[in-house]
């Protein structure tokens, strides 16, 4: 560990906004000795002492005084008309105090809808029809969680059963219309196209070779363990809404609650205390928020809403659900040329997404990945079908994780097509390191990357060329083992105002930074962990530019009372965006601590130079003050003329995203006899730029990694012909667990952003992205011999061991 | 119908009028304001609500509180001995065994009483002791690297 002495400058600070070329190296960078712990050091989470000891403050820890418990109706029909409730026999029950209507919410305001975070309109709770199984119906709200959950089953309801539209193909077709309440009855919602049609289609006229390959990403939940709910008490006397919630976006909601309720935003206070875990799912507005501010709003009293599990998997917003079908074309050396996709988007009911607002198919045009090519042109439909609402995201950045599965598939599609050997096809198709800053075919600005090193090191840390050797060995011999490589590029931290806003809120990150007498911190941001590890991280990037011990900074977020506006974290854009809010709000602190510095020392501000944790005059280190006691004279001996108090706060707006990636190669062993595969191993290479905590990066890599393995193995959503959810408990959604987790091998290489002011990038969900693709690759890659192409995730043993008959290999 | 139910709660004594047939799980949350115990699934599967009923791990959503009448039952909040950390805890710390912290309590619980079921598990036998606990959050590796080194801990303790 460097000692205080040690104040070497290993990197030159980087201004934000810069587009610069960037080297990449493999060592993380230490600046600060340990007593300070800023960026690079492996501290210990300020978390977790209270977590191992059961001391979080989750929603459903909130007791407030005569507090109510709310529970739901919901439908056991995907689609069906609603002829009465009749909740008589609920309400004549003990505590039941009121049973909450469509009809109730629409007199209350028109209240029984509500707009979606892409601008399409969602049921709150529904007057003539419901559009999807579990919908909610009404609510019973009672003095005790039991009574409320004993009273919805008095509560009849009377349905007439419709034509549910599983199918989104067959929803195109508008034989039934899901959405009636529009004034177009059709079910298509929106068309969204991004690169060059023409250029594209020039380029699949030339081309050598053109692989095409149908891909579905199926439906999957992010199954936080804790559900979403909610506590709402409103304060009459007050005419003031306090809000616990599980949000991932506390101040947007609280924008979209004043929107919608008409109550005044500075009497709304949403609190989102810890969570427990959010993927996306948490960024929605549910009806069952919505539903439960209203009831604490009619009775005067605290209302809780905490959701059940089944009620979490089935009505709350999944992830994916694209149908693509994709082409690539490439030239007679070989070298990709273009690529041309299709697909079709199942929204569900209400196109409920938390896209930002220009991009219905959210980033997903990044998916020419790291590939060099000349054209490509990308279609997106958005079409309603009777299933739940959504799509948010699953750990992963605005339907990157889409784009990724399909090119690294196709890249591989193509590379076996040709003969060649997957890992030499994406070396020689791989977009150059002197090409960045990289001008995509579909319009993005890549800000950074060296696709090659990264490869290269997983390569190298698997030993690749041997097991090529041991594959042909296998094979020769009947075995059945594949190699499977993805190299993605993911694209977050939105981002820059001018293109990325949530209904019209431009989607910057805020920090507020202030700096007591006795030189202790208390720093407030817009952004919400939910077990990222924030309030480690955040205070190390303080320490990192101030000098004080990060264990000397309080990071608070989640009140919307006390914290600066920001729209929360999701996409792995706290880093790039609220994490680059702190260093910028540092360094205002840093430029008043210079002018303190000056006065104290009685010497110019030019004669001043910072070190670690003071300024010292040039020359001469041992005049110097440290930023202890220049915050001790920013209120007690401060230059006349000055303001007090040494704090700031900045509004983060990047100037581009960030885009992290890496290579990932997966080997795995597949039973003939059952179809299982075995994953032998899964190296990871991971360049998020420079790591502010590498035990909490690996720890995000781990877990997203695992949630990456998920959808490749085991988890989809599955519907019946009636719209009827098949998997809605943790029995029938396969979570893995530890027994599924395999040995994950890290690596990492670090190419800075030039343009985040300490050369970060994200990385929570890079994994998720990045992980199911190689291990797809690696399963066709052991089953291409047989005439396997491509298989669809989630890749069961049944569909293996069919695969496997079909081809007429048996135990 | 209420019953009157006695058993001993993190080392102390309690006596509770409670319908017996509630389950364990949000006596717990509820009556008794301990709210380590968390609700994941309800049927069983997540591992989140288990609890220590005379040293061996229980799932408290399964439970009725009758069922522990005149046992010993220890939360997270009780697993901690004279201001200590157990060493199960210290070891989730080290290893960043944790993200959100939600699954943690159960994690550590059950792993307590795996390491009392077997005194030196392998790594195979502690990855199939944890096979009924989820971690959305994906930490699974580094809850067994935990146990692991808490078993090591456990053992030259005693």
């Amino acid at each position: 560990m460097p000692q205080l002495d040690d104040r070497k400058e290993h990197h030159s600070e980087q201004k934000a906004g810069v587009s610069a070329k960037v080297p990449t190296t493999d060592e993380v960078q230490i600046k600060t000795p340990e007593k300070i712990c800023g960026m690079g050091h492996r501290k210990k989470r300020k978390e977790d002492p209270r977590f191992i000891q059961g001391k979080g403050n989750y929603v459903d820890d909130v007791k407030l005084p005569g507090m109510l418990y709310m529970d739901i109706v919901r439908s056991p029909y995907a689609h069906a008309k609603i002829n009465s409730i009749d909740a008589s026999a609920a309400l004549e029950m003990d505590g039941v105090l009121a049973v909450i209507t469509g009809e109730d919410l629409k007199a209350a305001g028109d209240l029984h809808w509500m707009p979606t975070l892409m601008s399409d309109t969602q049921m709150v709770l529904p007057i003539d029809k419901v559009v999807y199984y579990a919908q909610e119906v009404c609510a019973v709200i009672a003095t005790s969680r039991y009574v409320a959950a004993d009273a919805i089953e008095q509560v009849y309801v009377d349905y007439e059963p419709l034509d549910a539209v599983v199918d989104p193909f067959e929803a195109m077709n508008d034989n039934v219309i899901v959405r009636d309440d529009k004034e177009k009855k059709t079910n298509h919602i929106w068309h969204w196209e991004a690169g060059d049609k023409a250029a594209t289609d020039a380029v699949f006229k030339d081309a050598a070779t053109v692989v095409k390959e149908k891909l579905y990403i199926p439906r999957i939940h992010v199954s936080s363990i804790e559900t979403c709910g909610m506590v709402a008490n409103y304060n009459k006397a007050r005419s003031h809404m306090q809000i616990y919630m599980t949000s991932q976006a506390p101040h947007a909601h609280r924008t979209v609650f004043a929107l919608v309720s008409g109550l005044p935003e500075h009497k709304i206070q949403i609190i989102s205390p810890d969570i427990g875990g959010g993927f996306g799912g948490k960024v929605p507005v549910y009806p069952g928020y919505v539903i439960c501010a209203v009831a604490s709003l009619v009775t005067g009293k605290p209302v809780k809403w905490i959701e059940d599990r089944s009620e979490n998997l089935q009505a709350d917003s999944f992830a994916r659900d694209y149908h693509i079908e994709a082409e690539m074309a490439a030239d007679k050396n070989g070298k990709i040329t273009g690529l041309r996709v299709k697909t079709l988007s199942d929204c569900g009911a209400a196109d409920a997404a938390a896209n930002p607002s220009k991009f219905p198919a959210g980033l997903y045009s990044i998916c020419t990945g790291s590939y060099d090519m000349k054209a490509a042109h990308v279609e997106v439909d958005g079409v309603y079908t009777t299933k739940p609402p959504g799509g948010v995201a699953y750990r992963c950045s605005f339907r990157v994780t889409e784009a990724v599965h399909m090119i690294e598939r196709m890249t591989d599609i193509m590379a076996h097509e040709l003969g060649e050997d997957p890992a030499d096809y994406r070396l020689k198709n791989f977009i150059r390191p002197d090409q960045f800053p990289y001008k995509s075919p579909t319009g993005w600005e890549y800000d950074s990357g060296n696709y090659e090193a990264a490869l290269k090191k997983a390569m190298d840390m698997i030993d690749y060329r041997a097991l090529r050797e041991e594959q042909k060995q296998k094979r020769a011999n009947g075995e059945l083992m594949g190699i499977g490589i993805s190299s993605f590029t993911e694209v977050v931290g939105a981002g820059p105002s001018k293109d990325y806003d949530i209904l019209g809120i431009k989607m910057f990150d805020s920090a507020e930074i202030r700096i007591h007498p006795t030189g202790k911190a208390m720093a407030r941001f817009g952004t919400k962990s939910q077990g990222q590890g924030h309030e480690t991280t955040y205070a190390q990037i303080i320490a990192e530019e101030l000098g004080l011990p990060s264990d000397d900074i309080e990071v608070e977020e989640g009140d919307t009372d006390t914290a600066p506006y920001g729209l929360g974290t999701y996409a792995s854009r706290s880093t790039p965006t609220a994490g680059a809010a702190a260093v910028m709000a540092s360094r205002k602190i840093k430029a008043k601590a210079k002018k303190i510095a000056a006065h104290l020392l009685e010497v110019g501000e030019d004669d001043l130079e910072w070190s670690i944790d003071r300024f010292q005059v040039k020359g001469s280190p041992d005049q110097a003050k440290t930023i202890q006691e220049i915050a001790f004279a920013a209120y007690t001996n401060h230059p006349q003329g000055m303001e007090a108090g040494l704090e700031a706060v900045d509004y983060y707006d990047p100037p581009n995203l960030t885009f992290p990636f890496g290579s990932y190669i997966c080997v795995v062993d597949i039973d003939k006899g059952t179809g299982e595969v075995a994953i032998r191993r899964f190296v990871a290479v991971d360049d998020c730029g420079h790591i502010i905590n590498p035990m909490i990066v690996e720890g995000q890599i781990h877990g997203g990694l695992t949630m990456g393995l998920a959808p490749a193995l085991y988890e989809e959503i599955v519907y019946d012909e009636n719209g009827q959810n098949l998997t809605g408990t943790l029995a029938d959604y396969l979570v893995p667990t530890a027994v599924e987790s395999p040995k994950w091998e890290l690596g990492k290489t670090i190419t800075p952003s030039p343009h985040h002011p300490i050369g970060a990038k994200g990385v929570g969900e890079s994994p998720t992205v990045g992980a199911p693709p190689a291990i797809a690759n690696a399963v066709v890659d052991a089953l291409w011999h047989l005439g396997v192409r491509h298989i669809d995730i989630p890749i069961t043993p049944p569909k293996v061991w069919k695969l496997l008959r079909d081809n007429g290999v048996t135990d | 119908m209420p019953n009157t139910i006695s058993f001993r709660l993190n080392g102390k004594p309690v006596r509770l009028q409670v319908d017996g047939n509630r389950k364990l799980l949000w006596v717990l949350r509820t009556e008794l304001e301990l709210t380590g115990t968390k609700f994941g699934c309800g049927h069983g599967v997540c591992g989140a609500c288990a609890v220590l009923v005379d040293d061996r791990p229980v799932r408290a959503c399964m439970a009725q509180v009758a069922s522990v009448a005149g046992k010993k039952v220890v939360t997270i909040e009780g697993l901690a001995k004279n201001g200590g950390l157990h060493p199960l805890q210290k070891a989730f710390v080290e290893n960043d065994a944790l993200q959100c912290g939600f699954c943690t309590p159960g994690m550590i619980l059950t792993a307590y009483g795996l390491l009392r079921s077997k005194r030196k598990p392998s790594r195979d036998e502690i990855i199939q002791g944890m096979d009924d606990n989820l971690c959305r959050c994906g930490a699974h590796t580094r809850i067994v690297d935990a146990i692991q080194s808490a078993a090591e801990e456990v053992k030259q303790g005693t």
